[in-house]
């Protein structure tokens, strides 16, 4: 355990050096937190009955209570977009460290000297692997605290309060946010583990936005809709290919190759 | 300390390791000399259980190879060709993470006493960024010791050191040598294995010799006396070829040059044959060649 916590701490010391890398970690949250924020100021109900209701998508009936007004509704509709846009941050913040992490010793030459001492391949990626996930997960986190406190300071409406903040919200960002996280983490540490320019592993591991992209166009076209079930779907699929991503990436760190093959 | 048979690494179709069999004895500083590309990278590497071999076996501190990697790891050091350290950190936070990584017990200790040992205490806050290439190699010197190791793998410890730094690694590892550690040494500076080896391999993907570097001098050129004359001319030249353990023997200069098999026993022949003949002998002394000699020979004949 203790050979994990140095190999994080190694990472947070070498990385948050870089006050970029510490701009970047902290600028998609704040403005993921702001967005959602802003539209809310910018929608706010004047009263009930407004005729925008007769616009929204069918499918948002499912998400708006029965006692909620049309305008209500619309600002549960508009807020709903930006779950997924939350689910981006899990997946952009820890790219940034991880696509670094192995790609970024090569280069410095620093890896021979790491992975000749006693440590194992499951140590040094969950090290790799940990110190760009707390980071992510609490940036997700804040995040979301902070659209939470800013939607209970301009929402006054208990339901449409509690509609915004609802329990697809929570799983979203506590449960489907780190199981992202992860699934990016490993993806770029794969990556950042066969090639051999740090800027290529980033570009490579962003490609898991994708998908969070294709869920966010597709409920914004009225494909589908990100309700209790998908969500929780999602978070079971994750998991399921955490697992499996987790057991490829240690079969896949092949010190030989990584050693040998570089240039 | 090591010992390995028939050790042979393959990349693909090219051998890059073939058929390695050396005994390294506990205490000694081994010198593994060969020209780039040689296999003397891919061979610290296989003995310190970063790659595996393609066929052989080797048993290093008594730990398998290929069987007991972690402990074969955990009990040697290893100096990488290049000190590979973390730039924006401090040299101490540098030899702290490794000493956690290698369960050193009073690890804050035995940093401290490497910092100190080796200059770099006074600079121990500063980023490693900032240190010249010796203090570099300083650091990651005091980085393969820091778990004590018993044996200890330097690749080109002093390769683009300026002739300083140079002079002070070598002094440390003369040192350590003192200690009684193992020292596999891998160099180009055929002057450093010179000084610093007990015995040296010879290798360009197989070995081609092993020996001490003066036996090997011995074998390839011999052993030769040269003798300042006054005036060296053929009548001393031809009183030399005359003693039947004379192997060789030349004028160079006012000086002649004989080759014997055994100058302590037939040196006073020698001397004695070169006076009766009228020779006015100022010095005597024994041309000794250079390690480069040997090993251009060596690679040459290769």
């Amino acid at each position: 355990m203790k050979k994990i916590e140095t190999i994080v701490a190694k990472e947070w010391a070498e990385v948050f050096k870089n006050r970029m890398v510490l701009f970047t970690v902290a600028f998609l949250p704040l403005l993921m937190a702001a967005l959602p924020l802003v539209i809310l100021h910018a929608t706010q109900s004047s009263g009930a009955g407004n005729p925008i209701e007769n616009n929204l998508p069918q499918q948002y009936n499912a998400i708006c209570p029965a006692n909620l007004s049309g305008s209500d509704c619309l600002q549960v509709a508009l807020v709903s977009e930006f779950m997924l846009l939350f689910m981006i941050i899990p997946v952009a913040v820890p790219v940034t460290i991880s696509a670094y992490s192995i790609v970024g010793e090569k280069a410095t030459h620093s890896l021979e000297p790491l992975l000749a001492t006693p440590i194992t391949t499951g140590e040094l990626l969950a090290g790799k692997c940990l110190a760009a996930l707390i980071p992510a997960v609490l940036a997700t986190d804040g995040a979301f605290l902070i659209y939470a406190a800013g939607a209970a300071v301009m929402i006054r409406s208990g339901i449409l309060l509690s509609a915004v903040l609802n329990v697809r919200w929570l799983i979203a960002v506590f449960v489907v946010g780190p199981l992202m996280a992860f699934l990016a983490i490993m993806v770029s540490i794969i990556v950042s583990s066969r090639v051999n320019d740090p800027r290529v592993a980033e570009q490579l591991s962003m490609v898991v936005i994708v998908p969070v992209l294709g869920l966010f166009f597709a409920q914004v076209s009225g494909l589908l809709l990100i309700n209790r079930q998908l969500i929780l779907l999602i978070a079971i699929l994750l998991a399921a290919l955490d697992i499996l991503i987790g057991r490829l990436g240690v079969g896949l760190f092949q010190r030989e190759v990584i050693l040998t093959r570089w240039k | 300390m090591i010992h390995t048979d028939n050790l042979t690494k393959r990349f693909n179709s090219t051998v890059a390791v073939d058929r390695l069999s050396i005994d390294v004895r506990d205490g000694e500083v081994f010198g593994f000399l060969g020209p780039n590309g040689a296999g003397k990278t891919t061979t610290v590497r296989m003995l310190t259980s970063l790659i595996g071999p393609s066929s052989g076996s080797a048993v290093v501190n008594g730990f398998t190879l290929g069987k007991d990697d972690t402990a074969i790891r955990r009990t040697v050091g290893i100096l990488t060709e290049t000190p590979g350290l973390y730039d924006n950190l401090s040299a101490e936070y540098n030899l702290r993470i490794f000493a956690n990584l290698y369960e050193v017990k009073d690890s804050r200790g035995q940093v401290e006493k490497y910092l100190r040992m080796l200059g770099l205490w006074e600079r121990r806050f500063e980023e490693v960024g900032t240190f010249s290439k010796g203090m570099k190699q300083k650091l990651a010197i005091a980085r393969a010791l820091l778990h004590e190791p018993r044996l200890l793998f330097l690749d080109e410890p002093t390769a683009a050191l300026d002739p300083e730094s140079a002079h002070l690694v070598r002094d440390f590892i003369a040192e350590l040598r003192k200690e009684g550690r193992t020292i596999f040494l891998c160099t180009h500076n055929l002057d450093e294995a010179d000084r610093l080896c007990d015995r040296i391999g010879v290798f360009k993907t197989h070995l081609l010799v092993l020996d001490t570097p003066d036996r090997l001098r011995s074998q390839l050129f011999g052993r030769r006396v040269v003798f300042h004359l006054g005036r060296a001319d053929d009548k001393l030249l031809a009183a030399a070829r005359r003693l039947p353990f004379v192997q060789e023997a030349k004028i160079l200069e006012n000086k002649l040059v004989v080759r014997v098999e055994n100058p302590e026993a037939q040196n006073p022949d020698l001397v004695r044959a070169l006076v009766g003949a009228g020779a006015e002998i100022q010095f005597v002394g024994e041309l000794r060649h250079s390690l480069e000699d040997v090993y251009l020979e060596l690679v040459r004949q290769a």
